[in-house]
């Protein structure tokens, strides 16, 4: 977990897009499996529980399982078939199709939830600013803007409180729940403006600037990389040379 | 109100047509992003629950509920008016509902960049001039085609049947004009009623001088 | 780095939403280094003239210019970085989310070497007396503690023009001496040229050289060397709602106190499971005026919360007397907010946090409505014109200057006249004139048998409306369990 954490916030994001992009051409049980195989070990050697793994990928586990119900109802049919109803075909083919995106799902969402899920904007924001080079004043604007929402909670106790000196607070649940929301948002906004003049009144984007907060990349970072990239180059082998490899669409 | 000043408001909302980007536009953008994100990750929730039910039951119908997914750039489009603003706000969105733990991982980020640009492309085909409720729901239909396209690949749904495959792009298409596109311009309307938007020529539209 | 020298031609702005400009023909030269006060009633555009200083007001869409005004040359809209501003609104100022950040964003923008900008970080927070780690989450913050911070963030700039719009607004009269002994200092010691907006005359008196009055809707009422204006026109700007020195407000009133309607004992408040004051009893009684002081993070807005009802307090009891609670059960913070209406109305410190509407009348009928009073319409009339709100009626309440919301945000709750009213800094920000309005206001509320409970750290207040005094001193934060 310190190992996780001490990376530069981008490199997990790099990692991540170039080991998804090969892992999604194609559909098939094998190079699924042996992927997340590896990183549950890998994991595992880093010193990552398994209780981490659930806190951070707790939506993944709930939600992959419903995810293949609607391939193994409506993908072509092929192969033998098992039972068939208007536009339902249980067949091989999507028997085969079905497991093989439930796996996919996870070996694609575990290990990219794991790196990414809770990193901090403000390193986050650094790094895409000093190692990507996107420009400062997008990412600084957007970073001021999301610190917004860490002061949700405030937000809705002084919101909620106001409400209720104003004689507003005696609504329903519901009801309450979303008149607060959209005044949250309002006051989001609202703020976001006064923000905005605020940053312009401390020279703010004039160009250039300097980082008080350095954001260097490491080797560590690059082995995560090339790490991601293997993982995936031995997943999608072992596929190819057991014959699995299923190109998506190809059939 | 005298006419002189009518005058003047109609002239300062027409030369100020700039398509650079002001700082107010990156920071409310980038408010709208992480709300549209935290909506998503309500939506991840009930949303997906109402998803998975349909297509169980129903071939393609759970598309009904995606529209919800396809807000951000609608929403960025109709306030922000720049060009990159739509898919900004649903790139922006998508990554905050992953960060936070979304069940597509880094999926939902090519999604989010691929459903944006399907707005943006609508708004850039009228120039970024024209605002509407017919341009939003167009907009949230062009977000549609865009989420269908890029889920061919992103939930191989390349390998479902042609029935499926149909049905399912009316279902989204349709949910993409109400739930993004209708939904969308109304939200703006709400929120320009409110002053909120008093800054930006979405919100000067609605309210009057005082 | 030099003091930047301003001029300003003529210079007007109409807001976009607005028929009438804010300003208009002002006429001004301002030589580097010079340090200026900048006076006039609320709503006089003062912020908005500052922003223009800075070149923040925004573009063409966002209202019309008129004239021109230059920073050493250059229209101010087009030199960024020169001038720093700290904004009225201490939230506002708030940009990244931990303090050694915040400080170092604008030093960034300057182009300010990193060793270089944490040495200025660490000696702008020691500077303004903000002893928390740099690693301490902005939010966590109290009023004062929050503007501290954002001076803080422009005096680590070292700009060339300091322009600060009320930076004492919030603040302790120890954190008053403090902030301004060391705006003097870093004046002093770099050249800069300062722009101070200030009510209160006397607070910046011995730091600034020359005054500056500007008139609502209009110019330059009167310029010139501070001790000149003073002499020349110090009767006159009084009567427009200057605060000058040597004109002090006098009231008429004989305290009456009666029966307690609210008791608080034992309370102790925080946040999540972190104490922020504990063991604080008190009496609100019927005809009485009860003020609230102590240091910033003291706990004062936490603390008068509880007492309103809108929070539950940690230990310890708030309760009501019979004859003033509605239902049968004496704590507040279980009442219907119906309830709490038309008998506690609180009005809270950052004035913005509290409306709900988009126009100033709607914002005012708001209580009334609910309250399902009679004549509400009259009541609203009445408070628009007594607070001097009426020409605003239809504005939108965040358009609103910081004095003119302030004034609204206590006329909300004045609308219901609730029996004991909350107000947390309810005069700050005001001119002289605003200030006698609610002064009178409130003690015609105590008059007539209400009861108040005003948090200030105003002397003046203290000394007209203090009946009783409830004194809070910070205490370290500590977390876990209450005895
Ligand atoms: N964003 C805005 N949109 C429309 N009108 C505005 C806006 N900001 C200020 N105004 C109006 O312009 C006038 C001048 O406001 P400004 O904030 O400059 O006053 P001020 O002198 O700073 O007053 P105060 O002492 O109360 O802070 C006021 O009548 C105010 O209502
Ligand atoms: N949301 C919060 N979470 C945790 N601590 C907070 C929070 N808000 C304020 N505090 C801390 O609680 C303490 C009391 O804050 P409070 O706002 O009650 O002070 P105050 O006496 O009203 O000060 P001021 O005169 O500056 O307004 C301060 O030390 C502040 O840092
Ligand atoms: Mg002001
Ligand atoms: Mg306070």
């Amino acid at each position: 977990m310190k190992w996780v954490d001490r990376l530069n916030p981008v490199m997990p994001f790099f990692a991540a897009m170039l080991y998804s992009i090969p892992m999604l051409t194609s559909i098939d049980i094998v190079s699924a499996s042996v992927a997340l195989a590896i990183w549950l070990l890998l994991f595992f050697c880093a010193g990552i529980g398994p209780r981490t793994i659930v806190r951070r990928t707790w939506p993944l586990l709930v939600a992959a399982p419903v995810s293949g119900i609607s391939m193994l109802l409506y993908a072509k049919p092929g192969g033998e078939t098992y039972f068939t109803w208007w536009l339902i075909n249980i067949t091989d083919n999507s028997i085969e199709l079905s497991s093989a995106i439930v796996v996919r799902v996870l070996a694609i969402g575990i290990p990219t939830l794991v790196a990414l899920v809770g990193v901090d904007p403000t390193r986050l924001a650094d790094a895409l600013a000093q190692v990507v080079r996107l420009p400062s004043r997008f990412v600084l604007g957007a970073l001021a803007g999301t610190r917004l929402f860490s002061v949700l909670a405030d937000d809705w106790r002084s919101l909620s409180g106001a409400r209720r000196a104003r004689g507003l607070g005696d609504h329903g649940v519901a009801r309450r729940w979303f008149t607060m929301a959209f005044a949250l948002l309002v006051a989001a906004i609202r703020r976001g403006s006064l923000l905005a003049t605020a940053m312009e009144a401390r020279a703010f984007g004039a160009g250039d600037r300097t980082w008080a907060r350095p954001s260097t990349v490491s080797w560590r970072d690059w082995t995560v990389v090339v790490l991601a990239l293997g993982v995936a180059a031995f997943a999608i082998g072992v596929a190819v040379a057991t014959g699995t490899y299923r190109l998506v669409g190809s059939q | 109100m005298p006419f002189t000043y009518r005058k003047a408001l109609v002239m300062t909302e027409k030369s100020a047509r700039s398509l650079r980007w002001r700082v107010i536009d990156i920071v409310v953008a980038s408010v709208l992003g992480v709300a549209v994100g935290l909506l998503f990750v309500f939506w991840n929730f009930a949303g997906y629950a109402w998803f998975s039910a349909m297509d169980a039951f129903t071939p393609g119908f759970g598309g009904i509920a995606v529209g919800v997914w396809l807000i951000g750039g609608v929403l960025g489009g109709l306030i922000i008016r720049k060009p990159g603003a739509a898919l900004y706000v649903e790139t922006l969105a998508a990554t905050v509902s992953m960060l936070l733990g979304s069940q597509w991982a880094v999926e939902t980020i090519f999604s989010g960049l691929v459903q944006g640009l399907g707005a943006e492309l609508i708004f850039l085909l009228f120039f970024y001039r024209r605002f509407g409720v017919v341009i939003a729901m167009l907009a949230g239909i062009g977000s549609a085609i865009a989420a269908w396209t890029i889920e061919l690949f992103l939930s191989a749904n390349i390998e479902m049947g042609v029935g499926f495959l149909a049905i399912y792009l009316i279902a989204l298409v349709i949910s993409g004009a109400l739930l993004a596109g209708l939904l969308g311009w109304l939200l703006t309307r709400a929120l320009a009623a409110t002053g909120a938007l008093n800054r930006f020529a979405a919100g000067r539209e609605v309210r009057g001088v005082s | 780095m030099t003091g930047a020298r301003i001029v300003a031609e003529g210079w007007g702005w109409r807001h976009a939403s607005r028929r009438s400009p804010a300003l208009r023909g002002v006429d001004f030269t301002i030589e580097a280094g010079e340090r200026v006060l900048l006076l006039g009633p609320s709503g006089a555009g003062k912020s908005t003239l500052l922003a223009a200083m800075a070149g923040v007001l925004g573009g063409a869409d966002e209202g019309d210019e008129s004239g021109r005004i230059t920073v050493d040359g250059t229209p101010a809209s087009e030199l960024r970085g020169r001038a720093s501003l700290v904004l009225q609104d201490p939230q506002a100022n708030t940009i990244l989310s931990r303090i050694g950040d915040d400080v170092a964003f604008g030093c960034e923008n300057l182009r300010i070497p990193r060793e270089e900008i944490w040495r200025r970080v660490d000696s702008a927070l020691g500077a303004v007396g903000l002893q928390y780690p740099l690693g301490r989450s902005t939010t966590q913050l109290s009023g004062g503690e929050r503007q501290r911070l954002a001076l803080a963030g422009v005096l680590a700039m070292q700009p060339g023009l300091l322009l600060l719009d009320e930076p004492t607004a919030n603040l302790d009269p120890d954190g008053i001496t403090e902030v301004r002994e060391t705006v003097d200092r870093t004046v002093a010691t770099t050249g800069t040229t300062l722009i101070v907006v200030e009510h209160r005359v006397d607070a910046w008196y011995d730091v600034i050289d020359r005054i500056i009055v500007l008139e609502p809707g209009g110019g330059v009422l009167a310029d010139g060397a501070k001790e000149t204006v003073i002499a020349q026109h110090g009767d006159a700007l009084a009567a427009r709602g200057v605060w000058i020195p040597g004109h002090p407000i006098s009231l008429d009133r004989a305290p009456n106190p009666g029966d307690v309607l609210l008791q608080a004992s034992e309370v102790a408040v925080g946040f999540g499971d972190t104490v922020v004051q504990q063991g604080v009893d008190l009496s609100v009684r019927a005809g009485e005026s009860l003020v609230v002081t102590g240091e910033n993070g003291a706990g004062k807005t936490t603390f008068v919360r509880a007492l309103a009802g809108l929070t539950p307090p940690m230990t310890g009891s708030v309760t009501a007397e019979r004859g003033f609670a509605p239902t049968r059960s004496p704590h507040p913070y279980r009442w219907r907010s119906r309830d709490l209406l038309t008998r506690i109305g609180t009005v809270f410190q950052q004035p913005e946090h509290q409306f709900v509407s988009a126009s100033v009348r709607e914002e005012l009928a708001v209580g009334p409505r609910v309250a399902k009073l009679r004549n509400a319409d009259a009541v609203v009339d009445r408070l628009l014109e007594s607070l001097r709100l009426t020409h605003l009626a239809e504005a939108h309440p965040f358009t609103l200057s910081g004095g003119e919301q302030r004034r609204l945000s206590v006329a909300t709750v004045l609308a219901t006249a609730p029996k004991v009213l909350v107000l947390d800094e309810p005069t700050f920000g005001q001119d002289r004139t605003t200030w006698r309005e609610l002064a009178l206001m409130i003690a015609e509320h105590v008059e007539s048998g209400g009861a108040a409970v005003s948090v200030t750290h105003d002397e003046q207040f203290i000394r007209l409306l203090g009946d009783a005094r409830l004194h809070l001193t910070k205490r370290v934060p500590h977390g876990g369990m209450l005895r």
